[in-house]
């Protein structure tokens, strides 16, 4: 590593400490919320329990959720509390078959379309129209003619990443440099060979793109769908944790999706790379 | 019948009322090196693509070897102003990519044997395995120039394939070409906006006049003997001749085409019919 990366990584450090600090001090019981023993009567009357914490919890509070949650990830007792390698385990396999879906839809029709211009216009509108709309609108509809959260909840995974999909690898078979195309004529390669030869490594990088956007936005949409259907996954996660008011579990629920969320994004980019070529 | 027969071939886009060109007419036999020559928007690539069967031309036709052109093929090789290298590939895969095509029966190690072949031809036997955007300018169009003579293709088209080169690269690669040339006695037409590569290339050269309704105004036989190297070439009064008439071609004699009506532009010998001149300083 140079001492540039160093630097960074040191800084990194540094704003995250202070970050603690300041979450630290900020969530420090204040002199009035020092109870007289009259009100802490008066709560356990009232069933507040001291398990709930009240305002927002210090760090510490997280660390222990953290330590909590990691020690036990697969443990199963009901639906209601199950082991967070578990609920990301539904939340991942929802994500992987919906997005699984969307590729074996959105790969061989980008390729037709972004083929042919005539396909390329007619359904150009349909897709715009279609693109915009927050893929959690068609939840009612999915849950209606499907019957069944948990393949809803994969239909509007499906649903949000075929778009970007879809446009992206129509629009890099559409603009495969002319000159290549030309080689693989005069070359008289068949067109499958020409589709899988030429056509698809000249505009892997831009179908990658496409790819690695959807995954961004299907797993924004999984952690909203799931709070919606309810049951299992991440998402249920959180809501079942804000029902239960428990707020350190949702920060670490919070964390480890952001986290999951770098994770897949990085092998996304690390799939960009190793298609990526210079010209 | 010429090998390669090109009759009143004209092309016209929709909505130019002129054509690009027409009544264009020239042969090419078996093992001939052709250079054409013209202005910039004249049309050149027009004709090469056409040949190519990369376009089709509004008029006239062209038939190769007694069959008429009527789309791309294997048996003729383009080679490509802008190399058209898939920087995907390495060197080899690039080359393997149009021998596979070429002949698909063939087992992996005849393929490799025959791209390694090649590329070794053009002095490029140390890159095998680099991929195109490591190479410099001249060895990307070594490669391009390997992979369209590894087909072995009946007829070689050339467009501009030095025209980004420097001008010492550009030296070694016609060298390395004329070599090659000479010793497959590859057919093989080419574009070319310089005066000295074409003379030193060509046996023929066809001098196109400006368009639009550009013709092919003349075709100026290149007399001095085929085995002329760069390094000699200077050293010979016909050199001169040839050279002074193609310039004057292109700077004075462009703009007017011979009088319309008349089928095949004249052919000209500038290096033996015209008196001696004192040649100009290179
Ligand atoms: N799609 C098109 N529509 C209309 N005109 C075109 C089109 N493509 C090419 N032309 C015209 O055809 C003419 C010939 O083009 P071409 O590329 O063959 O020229 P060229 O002789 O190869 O020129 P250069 O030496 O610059 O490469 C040009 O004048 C150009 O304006
Ligand atoms: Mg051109």
């Amino acid at each position: 590593m140079t001492k540039e990366h160093w630097k960074s990584l040191l800084l990194s450090a540094i704003l995250f400490l202070v970050f603690l600090g300041v979450w630290f001090v900020a969530t420090q019981p204040k002199e009035s919320a020092q109870q007289t023993a009259a009100q802490d009567e008066y709560a356990a009357l009232m069933g507040k329990g001291a398990v709930k914490a009240t305002g927002f919890p210090p760090p510490q509070e997280i660390g222990k959720a953290i330590v909590t949650h990691l020690s036990d990830p697969f443990k199963d007792n009901g639906p209601n509390d199950k082991g967070i390698a578990i609920q990301l385990g539904h939340s991942l396999a929802r994500v992987g078959i919906g997005f699984a879906l969307a590729i074996l839809l959105a790969l061989p029709l980008g390729f037709i379309i972004g083929m042919s211009p005539l396909l390329y216009r007619a359904l150009d509108p349909f897709i715009q129209v279609l693109k915009p709309i927050s893929p959690l609108a068609w939840m009612p509809l999915a849950l209606y003619t499907i019957k069944d959260s948990n393949l809803s909840g994969i239909f509007v995974i499906f649903i949000c990443s075929v778009w970007p999909m879809l446009i992206n690898t129509a629009f890099g078979v559409a603009n495969v440099r002319r000159d290549w195309l030309n080689v693989a004529r005069t070359l008289e390669v068949r067109p499958v060979r020409k589709a899988l030869m030429v056509i698809l490594p000249a505009a892997a990088p831009t179908i990658l793109t496409g790819m690695r956007i959807s995954m961004g936005i299907a797993w924004l949409v999984i952690v909203a769908a799931e709070m919606l259907v309810g049951g299992t996954g991440i998402g249920y996660f959180v809501w079942n944790e804000w029902n239960n008011l428990a707020l350190p579990n949702v920060i670490f629920a919070i964390l480890v999706i952001g986290l999951v969320g770098m994770i897949l994004d990085r092998c996304f980019a690390g799939l960009q790379r190793l298609v990526s070529y210079t010209e | 019948m010429a090998f390669l027969q090109v009759e009143n071939l004209a092309k016209a886009y929709p909505g130019n009322d002129a054509p690009v060109f027409e009544k264009v007419n020239f042969t090419l036999e078996k093992g001939e090196f052709v250079c054409i020559i013209g202005h910039s928007g004249c049309g050149k690539t027009t004709i090469l693509n056409a040949l190519a069967g990369l376009e089709t031309a509004s008029g006239g036709n062209i038939t190769m070897d007694g069959r008429e052109v009527a789309g791309p093929g294997l048996d003729r090789g383009v080679v490509f102003q802008s190399h058209a290298l898939m920087p995907w590939l390495t060197v080899i895969d690039n080359v393997k990519f149009g021998v596979r095509s070429r002949w698909p029966e063939w087992s992996k190690v005849e393929v490799e044997a025959q791209a390694t072949k090649y590329l070794e031809m053009v002095g490029l036997g140390a890159a095998l395995h680099k991929k195109p955007a490591m190479l410099s300018g001249g060895m990307k169009q070594r490669v391009g120039i390997a992979r369209a003579f590894a087909i072995q293709p009946k007829m070689l088209l050339l467009d501009e394939p030095f025209g980004a080169l420097d001008a010492l690269t550009r030296g070694t690669i016609q060298d390395e070409l004329l070599k090659i040339v000479q010793a497959t006695a590859q057919t093989v037409f080419m574009i070319t906006h310089d005066v000295d590569e074409a003379i030193l290339l060509s046996d023929r050269i066809l001098l196109m006049s400006n368009g639009p309704r550009a013709r092919i105004a003349e075709i100026v036989e290149v007399t001095l003997p085929r085995s002329r190297t760069r390094h000699d070439m200077h050293h010979d009064p016909r050199f001169y001749r040839i050279r002074n008439h193609l310039v004057d071609f292109l700077v004075s004699r462009s703009k007017d085409p011979k009088p319309a009506g008349q089928l095949h532009p004249p052919v000209v010998r500038p290096g033996e019919d015209e008196p001696a001149e004192p040649p100009l300083a290179a």
